[in-house]
């Protein structure tokens, strides 16, 4: 019972906040901005007590598995969702079912911390739909406009596809190989047409929900449709949790196949640098752009994967957690100029300095680290990122991949220089930022400077991989 | 004649690729959902036969086909909902109305 409690901490933990706000729902006796308070309150508890008393198990015949490295990779999670919680505060207090959205929230997290502890297929299959329902549902929650209802069936309606192509593939594994348990299942891994094909199946449901190239007609759009809040979300955390199941499919169950996906990824992540970087030349709207980057940084994270399973996991780690704090920071000050101006084009970014010196800062910090330059720890993230997958001794990947770094540092350049130095006429006028937005944006200029510079901090990850 | 395993799989494939060719091709949104019912019952008719066919000791794809039809159904009460947010704001639940957001 005590190894249920301790194992099960982050899901119990998020399960108990899940049930607190449905009985204030039922309730309906807090103004919104209390309970929000209430909310970052318990949000930053939780962040905090998944720090303590981790160690490994598995539970329930294996189904359920977790370790300091996978306890480490739900607490970067935790972080994310603090951070959202305070960044989109002006957006969050305005709506009129603010309970529903964290419950939602909350849902995909625990969607998402299943899929990450997950050590059986099925287990796998459950969390991974309770961590895209609940989003696309967010996806929907303007529910007077066009955009948002237009986005969230376009997310559904994909998602849904890909979790059919997902099922098949894993038919096709449960029959060739007899088993879900990913114990099992790594001994029956053989090569033979049958469970390549599945593979190939089973592959192309992650490319969907990392959004990886030829798969990747969703994202922009449903990233412009819905709340920045959500959009957010989905663009950091779920790609994060993603991420981090994708490694451990790769490598403990499927590495059998290794010949075979590793090419795959190395062209895979060719497609989706190339793809990413040249239609974020061309986009004006600010949270399309920020879409389309996104699609290039998981080109990146490809790369890392390719790598070999320690160098590949440690740098997706580290990298996931900058990236949460770089893209939370670029997402929080387009959410608040989005709020307050109604302005979601870059154009209108013109001259931002003169009137929003904070705004601007923040904003070109988290660009900087999304671009990685130098004094970021973007740069750091990217660095490892590419070490890993320099391990190979593929140094064509990684030139490539260095070139497509320098064609994202012009469509990030061009931001900041829209902020900073053209000029404009009738620039966005002063705004007001509530406190509880400024500090979120404080921690994540904090983790942009000082996680490249906390060597300490890699290190750990890395002794996490045992 | 007893149908066999080759059988099911051969019912089972079609099913999936007629679900991949509505999704495809259909614009209205209510016809394809029903293909995205088409590729997951493909998937249960799959399980289903290689558990009585190949594996029958033990009962791994029985409970995964229980899972995939109360999944689908959650799924289909969600994109329901926002289909019909989507017709409340569009009139139409075509998917060629609804192009508001484009490159």
């Amino acid at each position: 019972m005590t190894d249920f409690i301790t194992l099960m901490k982050h899901e119990l933990l998020i399960t108990v906040i899940i049930f607190l706000l449905l009985f204030v729902k039922i309730g309906k006796g807090m103004k919104n901005e209390n309970l929000l308070t209430l909310i970052q309150v318990l949000l930053l508890l939780n962040a905090i007590a998944g720090f303590f008393f981790n160690e490994s198990g598995s539970l329930f015949a294996d189904m359920f598995y977790t370790s300091p490295l996978v306890a480490f990779q739900k607490n970067v999670l935790n972080i994310g969702v603090y951070l959202i919680s305070l960044l989109f505060g002006d957006w969050l207090k305005k709506t009129p079912h603010l309970p529903e959205f964290f419950i939602l929230l909350l849902s995909a997290l625990l969607g998402m911390f299943l899929l990450i502890s997950s050590g059986n297929l099925l287990i796998f299959y459950l969390a991974l739909e309770l961590a895209t329902i609940p989003v696309a549902a967010m996806a929907n929650f303007d529910l007077a406009k066009k955009r948002s209802s237009e986005g969230a069936m376009k997310m559904i309606l994909s998602s849904a596809f890909s979790s059919g192509i997902l099922l098949f593939g894993i038919s096709l594994i449960y029959g060739a190989t007899g088993t879900i348990s990913f114990g099992e299942l790594v001994n029956q891994i053989n090569g033979s047409p049958l469970q390549v094909l599945a593979f190939v199946f089973f592959f192309s449901a992650f490319a969907f929900k990392l959004s990886i190239v030829p798969f990747h007609f969703w994202t922009a759009d449903v990233y412009e449709g819905s709340p920045i809040a959500t959009t957010s979300f989905l663009s950091v955390i779920s790609k994060g949790a993603v991420a981090f199941i994708f490694i451990t499919a790769l490598y403990r169950v499927f590495g059998g196949l290794y010949e075979i996906w590793y090419w795959m990824l190395a062209v895979l992540a060719v497609l989706t640098m190339l793809t990413g970087n040249l239609f974020a030349l061309r986009q004006q709207n600010i949270k399309r752009f920020l879409a389309f980057s996104s699609i290039a940084q998981v080109g990146f994270i490809l790369v890392a994967i390719s790598g070999n399973y320690t160098a590949g996991t440690s740098s997706v780690v580290y990298f996931v957690l900058i990236y949460i704090f770089s893209n939370l920071a670029a997402f929080g000050v387009a959410a608040v100029i989005a709020e307050k101006t109604g302005k979601e084009n870059i154009d209108d970014y013109k001259g931002l300095y003169k009137t929003n010196p904070f705004l601007s800062w923040v904003l070109a910090l988290g660009l900087f680290s999304l671009a990685g330059i130098p004094p970021t720890a973007g740069f750091f993230g990217k660095l490892f990122l590419l070490t890993a997958g320099a391990e190979k001794g593929n140094f064509w990947l990684i030139i490539i991949a260095g070139l497509n770094m320098v064609i994202s540092l012009y469509y990030y350049l061009k931001v900041v220089r829209a902020i900073f130095m053209d000029k404009n006429e009738n620039p966005i006028e002063p705004i007001q930022v509530s406190a509880s937005v400024k500090l979120g944006m404080i921690i994540c200029a904090l983790g942009i400077v000082f996680t490249g510079l906390a060597g300490k901090l890699f290190d750990y990850i890395q002794s996490l991989i045992a | 004649m007893q149908p066999g395993l080759y059988h099911i799989l051969f019912i089972s494939a079609a099913l999936f690729f007629i679900g991949v060719y509505g999704f495809f091709t259909r614009r209205n949104l209510i016809t394809m959902l029903m293909s995205i019912e088409l590729i997951l019952n493909s998937v249960n008719l799959n399980f289903i036969a290689f558990n009585k066919y190949l594996w029958p000791e033990k009962m791994d794809g029985l409970f995964f086909t229980v899972f995939i039809i109360a999944i689908a159904a959650a799924e289909a009460a969600v994109a329901i909902a926002i289909i019909i947010n989507l017709y409340r704001s569009h009139h139409s639940i075509d998917v060629e109305q609804a192009e508001e957001l484009k490159n």
